[in-house]
């Protein structure tokens, strides 16, 4: 009876989470920078080739800011990285921020599409399997998340790749693709990829917490004001059970996002994660620079959206 | 007598594996008149949820189930309707509310929304007026500011308020009978006198019947003219408020009553029944109180006592109070 959750609170709360990203954000920058720092490899002799001359590397380090001493690169690095300056290819002299920008969205569109999937076919999967409990249906979802887990999903995307583009042509190869539509087609194989596992982890917490908030007083509460059975479910079990599912949807966003990598390499498709691994092969030390913290403030980020959608979801939350 | 509303008659309900089941509930029956107020009262244990739940079918099965019995209202047995049609009698004809006044109501669920939930599931009643009876509520089981409050979320009430709000939400929509469950056990002494209070005082203005269940002797002669005091799964005694203070039959209840605490008592500590309850459903032979009893005899050991009449208003359970009234006490068939 104190305060009653209006706009001002939930600002402040979202204005500490964001104040709480800021060391995240300078945490991850300056791992990125030791880790840039201690890699194997001369990035002076990766970019130039074994046939560069002592002069000409020398040079490079110059212009690459190499020789500096080491706060002052730190400073230099973290002010460019905030700034979104980062550089350019060392391989092809390429903005790498242009770069990021060709990639990322088709990694996010990745992303989205296979959350949409994962939590469109996972709740509804965890819904059934708790409302029928160690009966048949429950059994049949228990089996479906297990093989969900089992199944490595580069291997699952072969599979998907060789049967339904290569064989039945029903879907394109490789590539991004073009328009909405064909951005589309080209995207739904690699994200039933990452969807199947998706799904079985959604599933199996659907069923967890809901089953936990079955047992709850409110629940009883609801049957006992003649709420019928998909009321009890849905308006009160599983609006409820959305608080921990909101964390497991959180970490497996973060999850499709590495498996991501993996997923657009047997796809043959850009994205961040191909982007990041041909950087790697080829010791592009500026794209590895880019990505990675590109990466990681998208990790942050997902982590602020779950502060939100907390707030949205909890109403507890708002008040304190 | 009247037409009870309510008439529980030998109902019996089991847990646990068929094979093997525990019965934790076993042939209680008793009556509600319209507009009357009857107290289940016994230890924690002796079955007084499980009956409760019983009557509005909220025994989740499995692992529990009704194995025997009628539960008639207005005359219709509960127990033969299919289960599709409970939900219309909930809330409507019957509601409830139960002991945890914290977690009884959706955390997530505006106090407005979830009492107009109760109206929207048995009325066609507009938005707007549903709001309006909403605020009426409040209003009557004494939130202050109704209309302020219907945006706030459980959390941000204390216990005795939830309790309020539970009370509003079970009668918004004027049902016959009121089923409480402990309402007061989980609030502090002074809340728990004022929502007692406004229990009489609602049970009075809406003629609405109530089944008070509490393992509160006092809780309940504050409220109710009628008690059924329960054992081990059993109705041990069954008499008017008057009588079961007055003249107890049942060794038990004379127990229940001696652990009453009283203003002038200057006794450091309460008097309590030596021993504690069997386990659910573990006497299989004999009185259930057997164990714990000062006046038992050896019949007590072999034979289940039935239920003796003493007098128009009470019966008892008990072979040798029985055997004392002597002449009034017949055996009543069960
Ligand atoms: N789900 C269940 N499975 C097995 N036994 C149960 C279950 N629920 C209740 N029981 C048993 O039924 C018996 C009666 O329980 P009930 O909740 O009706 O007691 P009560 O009189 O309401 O006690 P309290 O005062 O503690 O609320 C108890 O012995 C309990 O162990
Ligand atoms: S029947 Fe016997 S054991 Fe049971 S309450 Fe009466 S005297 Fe006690
Ligand atoms: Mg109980």
């Amino acid at each position: 009876m104190r305060d009653l959750g209006g706009g001002k609170t939930m600002a402040r709360y979202l204005l500490l989470r964001l104040a709480d990203a800021v060391p995240t954000i300078l945490l991850v920058l300056t791992l990125v920078f030791i880790a840039m720092r201690i890699l194997p490899g001369d990035p002076a002799i990766a970019a130039l080739g074994d046939m560069a001359t002592p002069e000409q590397l020398e040079l490079f380090r110059e212009k690459m800011g190499l020789n500096a001493p080491l706060w002052l690169q730190y400073i230099n690095f973290v002010w460019g990285m905030l700034t979104l300056d980062f550089g350019r290819s060392l391989m092809n002299n390429q903005s790498v921020l242009a770069l990021i920008a060709y990639n990322l969205p088709y990694t996010i569109e990745l992303t989205i599409v296979a959350m949409i999937l994962g939590v469109g076919f996972g709740i509804p999967l965890g819904v059934l399997a708790a409302t029928h409990r160690n009966k048949a249906a429950d059994n049949a979802v228990r089996g479906f998340s297990l093989l969900g887990y089992a199944v490595p999903d580069f291997y699952l995307g072969a599979l998907l790749l060789i049967t339904f583009s290569l064989n039945l042509g029903w879907f394109p190869i490789n590539g991004g693709g073009e328009g909405f539509f064909d951005r589309m087609h080209h995207v739904f194989l690699p994200a039933v990829t990452l969807a199947l596992v998706k799904a079985a982890f959604i599933g199996r917490l659907t069923r967890t917490s809901l089953l936990e908030v079955f047992g709850k007083d409110y629940i009883r509460t609801a049957r006992a004001k003649g709420a019928r059975e998909p009321r009890v479910i849905y308006r009160h079990g599983l609006r409820n059970a959305l608080l921990p599912l909101t964390t497991g949807i959180g970490l497996s966003t973060l999850a499709t996002l590495s498996g991501s990598v993996a997923i657009e390499l047997v796809f043959n498709r850009p994205g961040i994660g191909k982007l990041l691994i041909s950087a790697i092969s080829e010791r592009d030390y500026a794209v590895i620079q880019g990505g990675v913290v590109i990466f990681s403030l998208f990790v942050v980020l997902i982590n602020l959206l779950m502060d939100l959608v907390y707030i949205v979801v909890d109403p507890r939350i708002r008040v304190q | 007598m009247t037409v009870p509303l309510l008439k529980v008659d030998n109902l019996a309900v089991e847990f646990g594996p068929k094979a093997n089941p525990i019965r934790v509930v076993d042939g209680v029956s008793f009556e509600i008149p319209p507009a009357g107020a009857v107290g289940i009262v016994g230890e924690s244990g002796s079955g007084k949820s499980i009956t409760s739940l019983s009557i509005l079918r909220l025994i989740s099965e499995p692992p529990g189930r009704i194995v025997q019995g009628r539960i008639e209202f207005n005359g219709v047995n509960l127990l033969d309707l299919p289960r599709s049609e409970m939900p219309d009698i909930r809330g409507r004809d019957i509601a409830m509310i139960f002991q945890e006044p914290m977690s009884s109501l959706n955390p997530v669920m505006t106090i407005g929304d979830q009492i107009g939930e109760a109206i929207k599931l048995h009325e066609d009643m507009p938005g707007e007026k549903r709001r309006e009876r909403v605020i009426e509520m409040l209003r009557l089981v004494g939130i202050p500011d109704p209309a302020g409050r219907l945006d706030s979320y459980p959390h941000q009430f204390s216990g005795g308020m939830r309790q309020r709000v539970m009370i509003a939400m079970a009668l918004v929509c004027n049902p016959k009978l009121l089923i409480a469950d402990e309402p007061t056990t989980a609030l502090d002494v002074t809340i728990q006198a004022q929502v007692l209070d406004l229990m009489h005082k609602l049970r009075r203005t809406l003629n609405t019947a109530v089944l008070l269940i509490s393992h509160d002797l006092g809780v309940i002669a504050d409220v109710c003219e009628r008690v059924v005091v329960m054992y081990a799964g059993r109705v041990v005694e069954e008499a008017d408020i008057r009588s079961i203070f007055r003249n107890p039959q049942h060794p038990y209840t004379r127990g229940l009553l001696q652990s009453i605490p009283k203003l002038d008592d200057d006794r450091d500590r309460l008097y309590q029944i030596p021993g504690s309850v069997p386990l659910a459903g573990s006497v299989k032979k004999g009185c259930p109180f057997y164990q714990r009893c000062s006046l038992r005899i050896d019949k007590c050991a072999q034979e289940m006592p039935p239920m003796f009449s003493f007098g128009p208003d009470q019966r008892a359970a008990c072979w040798v109070t029985a055997g004392q009234a002597d002449a009034k006490a017949k055996e009543v068939a069960l």
